[in-house]
């Protein structure tokens, strides 16, 4: 049995209702697995929510995950967004220099005093990893993640997808 | 139910408690109390639900799963908020671990003190979250109707499990209009119960050409009630059957194809069928770790055909080359239209003679003790072969649990209630009560020992107040016997907290009596036949009939915790001589 430990990201259409955020977690807790990145939000219809999961679990055990609910794997080619809020220590000397990589990164300072500029950046992980670590040399004082979000590309939409098979589904009780 | 139940005002009991006539329930077993107290009152009034006062929720839980088990029915059981819903947890996991259909209904405090740590509450609902197959919170005494609704649907399809109603009291209280739902809304839920025709090819292929298959049957067969499909299929096709310990009747055990039970305390015939089979046809049943023994070696030149109501238990255990996703039922009667013509039956002549072989040489047996005393299996066989097979049989977990499993008489299907995912001590009197209850006309037995007996044994007196007259075996070793072999085998015989001097206190006779209940002993193997008979012949109170047995007895064959199905033990340190020239 294959035992390989892969980072996934899976997307979730749930009803927008209180106590299913904590089940969807359940199914990866339970496992004794972590979730390394979490983001929940409405969608289009406002009785759903998306809630996308980053997590790394064995292949075997994430099959057994998306069989549980109606998830979905995203492709490696779907679009991953982050935002990052940081704030980096700036001096007179070096303030020049991190607006000139907040502008190369296509990143805005959002926030200025004397002693820290307040960076908000957007992009893929790998984006904000470099930027990160390009900051990092000033002094990083305090860091905000969001989770991970990310759509598949092309013209499939899961939400209208799922919609239109659920209301067919209504169970009628006679 | 009259059409001019919609657009009635009336409180939220009331509408709970006309929720509860319309989806047919007929029995609550339950316990009432502050959050929970709204609803009784309603219920004192109804003439469609019996409510059977318990004298702990962990009863109302279990009796909530035997009736669901002898019926096929959704079992219902309820309790007041905080302490009253979590004596309500273990049969909950129980039911969820066996697939049981069951409602629990539960009172909550007020909705606006919800979170405060008020009076008699906790959080059931997350308390059950990974224990229940769906749960509801209500707050507003509109949602109260469609949730019972909701609920009983959910327990009842697909694989049955328990559901969890949470309902704060002042939704109890406050008025609503009572509207029964003409559609449910449960978006993503819709069980898949026919199989994918492809795979179903694919399995009549491979069981076409195998030549050691074997049918490897377990609850799921039970709870799709296919057991003449079953039937039909085995005989269509000749290939030997084995059933688990929750399918135990589900194929007559006297069949000549049937090998018996797998697992740590299985047959000879059956783990070496599962262990040189050349297909496992596994129908219903989740490879449990207490059949397959060590996952790596277990089946190890086998392919398999999964067929299971639960798209996640295929695979979950062990890789399926033929996954199946569907109802047993269904997928059994495919099976039976594929494998008809003649040429696709399985030429397994040798492999039939060689099971039947072991089967010969090795039958589940045991010795009379020397010194005179009654052997616990004596006991158990003779009780089933007093009673017969059409009665139902209850057990709790342990020795007795697996003696029952082996030596009670399985020719029919849906009579043996036991607790065998969770192994629930506590499970036997309770559950016997609810059996009863769902078959009043029926003998219930429940084979329980002497530890588990005493966790639970207080729903005797519901059984004696309610008329349950049901039937209680307690095979009294005086020690909690199965934890004691493992000290005999694994601990070099020091016996930790398992002597439970229960040939000194408690006197079960007496207790029995003080229960309401007819109290009966036997220490002999001559008083055996006399006091079962006695037992069966008193139908208007409660009967426990005490017996006690040799200590040392012990649970063969076995196939110690984590070593393979290969090292089968018929008795200690005893291996089966394999006949290799299959």
């Amino acid at each position: 049995m294959a035992t390989s430990l892969n980072t996934h990201v899976l997307s979730v259409l749930v009803q927008n209702k209180p106590g299913v955020l904590a089940r969807i977690a359940g199914l990866i807790s339970r496992r004794g697995y972590n979730i390394e990145s979490l983001a929940v939000g409405p969608t289009e219809s406002p009785e759903m929510s998306r809630i996308t999961l980053q997590v790394n679990v064995e292949d075997v055990v994430l099959e057994q995950i998306i069989k549980q609910l109606k998830i979905v794997e995203l492709e490696d080619s779907a679009i991953r967004r982050e935002l990052v809020l940081v704030k980096v220590k700036a001096t007179a000397e070096t303030r020049g220099q991190l607006i000139e990589i907040i502008g190369l990164f296509g990143a805005k300072a959002v926030d200025l005093t004397s002693e820290v500029i307040t960076v908000e950046a957007t992009g893929s992980p790998a984006k904000l990893a470099a930027l990160l670590e390009l900051f990092e040399p000033y002094g990083i004082r305090e860091l905000v993640q969001s989770g991970l979000v990310a759509l598949g590309r092309g013209n499939r939409s899961l939400t209208d997808r799922n919609q239109r098979t659920e209301r067919l589904k209504a169970v009628r009780t006679g | 139910m009259s059409d001019n139940d919609t657009a009635d005002e009336l409180t939220g009991a009331q509408s709970l408690v006309r929720s509860l006539e319309r989806v047919g329930a007929e029995v609550v077993f339950g316990i009432p109390g502050g959050a929970i107290l709204p609803a009784y009152d309603p219920l004192f009034d109804s003439e469609k639900v019996r409510h059977i006062l318990v004298r702990h929720e962990q009863g109302a839980g279990h009796a909530a799963e035997g009736y669901a088990m002898v019926t096929g029915k959704v079992g219902v059981c309820m309790a007041t908020s905080g302490p009253g819903a979590t004596n309500l947890v273990t049969p909950i996991a129980d039911a969820h671990m066996d697939s049981v259909p069951i409602v629990a209904i539960t009172g909550q405090v007020a909705s606006a003190a919800i979170g405060t740590d008020a009076f008699q509450e906790a959080d059931i609902r997350g308390i059950t979250m990974p224990i229940t197959k769906h749960s509801y919170l209500i707050t507003k005494p509109a949602d109260i109707a469609p949730a019972i609704a909701s609920a009983f649907h959910i327990a009842g399809t697909g694989r049955p499990g328990p559901v969890l109603v949470d309902i704060a009291k002042d939704a109890l209280q406050a008025k609503t209009r009572f509207e029964w739902p003409r559609q449910l809304d449960l978006p993503g839920y819709r069980p898949v119960t026919r199989p994918h025709a492809k795979q179903m090819r694919e399995a009549g292929r491979l069981i076409a050409e195998s030549r050691r298959p074997v049918l490897y049957v377990g609850g799921g067969v039970v709870k799709a009630r296919a057991w003449s499909e079953l039937k039909e299929l085995a005989e269509l096709t000749g290939i030997p059957v084995i059933t688990t310990l929750m399918a135990r009747g589900v194929f007559p055990d006297s069949h000549p194809q049937n090998m018996g039970m797998p697992g740590m305390h299985g047959t000879v015939a059956a783990v070496g069928a599962l262990q040189r089979s050349d297909l496992l046809i596994a129908l219903g049943t989740r490879f449990d770790d207490r059949v397959t023994g060590q996952l790596s070696t277990f089946a190890p030149l086998a392919k398999v055909i999964h067929a299971d109501i639960d798209p996640a238990e295929i695979s979950k255990n062990r890789v399926a080359d033929v996954p199946i996703v569907g109802d047993c039922k269904e997928v059994i009667s495919e099976l039976i239209s594929l494998l008809r013509p003649t040429e696709r039956r399985p030429k397994i002549d040798d492999w039939s003679r060689y099971l039947q072989d072991l089967k010969r040489r090795y039958p589940t047996g045991y010795d009379e003790p020397e010194d005179g005393s009654l052997s616990p299996q004596h006991v158990i066989k003779r009780i089933g072969e007093i009673t017969g097979p059409d009665a139902y049989y209850a057990a709790g977990v342990g020795q007795h649990q697996m003696w029952a499993a082996h030596y009670l008489p399985w020719e029919l299907p849906g009579r043996w209630l036991n607790s065998g995912g969770l192994g629930t001590m506590g499970y036997c009197v309770p559950a016997a009560m609810g059996a009863k209850v769902g078959q009043p006309d029926k003998i219930v037995w429940g084979i329980d020992g002497d530890g588990c007996f005493q966790m639970t044994n207080q729903e005797l007196v519901t059984c004696a107040l309610e008329g349950i007259p049901i039937k209680i075996a307690v095979i009294n070793n005086q020690s909690l016997g199965m934890v004691r072999q493992w000290q005999t085998l694994f601990y070099q015989g020091r016996y930790s907290n398992t002597d439970l001097k229960t040939n000194r206190i408690p006197d079960f006779g007496k207790l029995a009596e003080a229960m309401g209940c007819v109290g009966l002993r036997a220490e002999e193997p001559a008083d055996v036949d006399a006091v079962i008979e006695k037992a069966n012949s008193i139908n208007d109170v409660p009967v426990v009939v005490e017996f006690v047995v040799h200590k040392d007895a012990m649970v063969w064959p076995m196939v110690a915790a984590g070593t393979s199905n290969d090292d089968i033990k018929v008795a200690r340190d005893m291996a089966p001589a394999w006949d290799e020239d299959l």
